[in-house]
């Protein structure tokens, strides 16, 4: 393919830079605290590491307010099902963020009961390593999922509905 | 010794049934055999023992034995500020211990634990399902013969 099919035209480029500025902008986030990673996330939400600088202040207690999916915790494979139901029942276009090596890889819990990974059932789009995950921790894969945002093209979905931005 | 008289009393009540009674390091125990449980339990919790809480109902697996699993009881009296310790055998190919809800309402939960666990079943449960694990788990997680990386099949999910 040539370079000038690969791009999007130049209005939808703007339009583009319009949506994602926005989106990166006011993130929703839907605060899943399954363990102790949690209590780092509620840090990162208070007064002295204050997320509300990047636009993120409002915890959702209900996945179809937000657009912003922090698994905080260790999954256990009975929980499985819910985690992934609760994130279903978030409104496109939606993030996951992995925290802690509990969702992203089961940390230190190699056993019977225990998820190995958060991403065998949903689409992550960053991890955090940790046990758990300082709030600078937190606060720096939340400003490469910006980037990352910044970076995504979701008027390509106006042409072919099956693209992922 | 009160712990003593407690214990030649069970011994002579039940001599066929109780198989051993002892006290190491003071806590009262009886070793029971499986059969006679149902005959002990209602003895203990009547007058004058008054064994009136299960504080825990519990298995142990030792894969070495010929009867592989172990059950563990324990009661305490509140009248007398006493507790009891009861063990039984259970060999792996006749699993079965007879359940002791209808003296305990919480040895419901205990035993589906033990039951979830160490796949050790109790006749009369009245719902005797998997408590922690889901329930298309295969295995029971706490045989010292389960592996320790086991993967179990996925929970369906929704597509
Ligand atoms: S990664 Fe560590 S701190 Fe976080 S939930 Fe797991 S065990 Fe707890």
């Amino acid at each position: 393919m040539s370079d000038r099919i690969e791009r999007p035209p130049f209005v939808l480029a703007k339009l583009d830079q319009l949506i994602t500025w926005s989106q990166k902008n006011s993130l929703w986030p839907f605060g899943s605290g399954l363990a102790c990673c949690a209590i780092e996330m509620i840090a990162t939400a208070a007064a002295r590491y204050d997320i509300a600088r990047f636009g993120m202040e409002l915890f959702r207690a209900s996945p179809r307010q937000a657009d912003l999916f922090i698994v905080a915790g260790t999954v256990t494979n009975k929980m499985a099902p819910i985690i992934r139901r609760l994130w279903e029942q978030m409104a496109d276009p939606k993030w996951v963020v992995a925290m802690g090596n509990c969702a992203v890889s089961g940390g230190p819990f190699p056993t019977y009961a225990v998820l190995q990974g958060v991403d065998r059932i949903l689409p992550v789009d960053i991890h955090i390593a940790g046990c758990p995950p300082t709030p600078q921790g937190l606060l720096n894969g939340l400003l490469l999922l910006q980037e990352r945002i910044a970076k995504s093209h979701p008027t390509k979905e106006i042409f072919n509905p099956d693209a992922r931005r | 010794m009160e712990e003593t008289t407690i214990l030649e009393a069970l011994k002579r009540r039940f001599p066929k049934g109780v198989v051993d009674a002892s006290a190491p390091l003071g806590d009262a125990t009886i070793v029971i055999r499986k059969d006679a449980l149902l005959e002990i339990i209602p003895f203990l919790k009547e007058k004058p023992y008054e064994f009136a809480m299960l504080l825990d109902l519990t298995c142990v697996d030792y894969p070495e034995r010929a009867e592989r699993f172990e059950m563990v009881y324990h009661l305490f009296s509140l009248a007398a500020n006493r507790r009891l310790r009861i063990k039984l055998s259970v060999p792996e190919d006749a699993a079965v211990v007879d359940s002791l809800v209808r003296f305990w309402k919480n040895a419901d939960w205990l035993e589906r634990e033990v039951f979830d666990m160490f796949g050790v079943r109790f006749a009369g449960h009245p719902d005797l399902r998997r408590l922690f694990m889901n329930d298309g788990f295969v295995g029971h997680p706490l045989r010292k013969d389960y592996p320790l990386r086991k993967r179990q099949p996925m929970i369906p999910l929704r597509k």
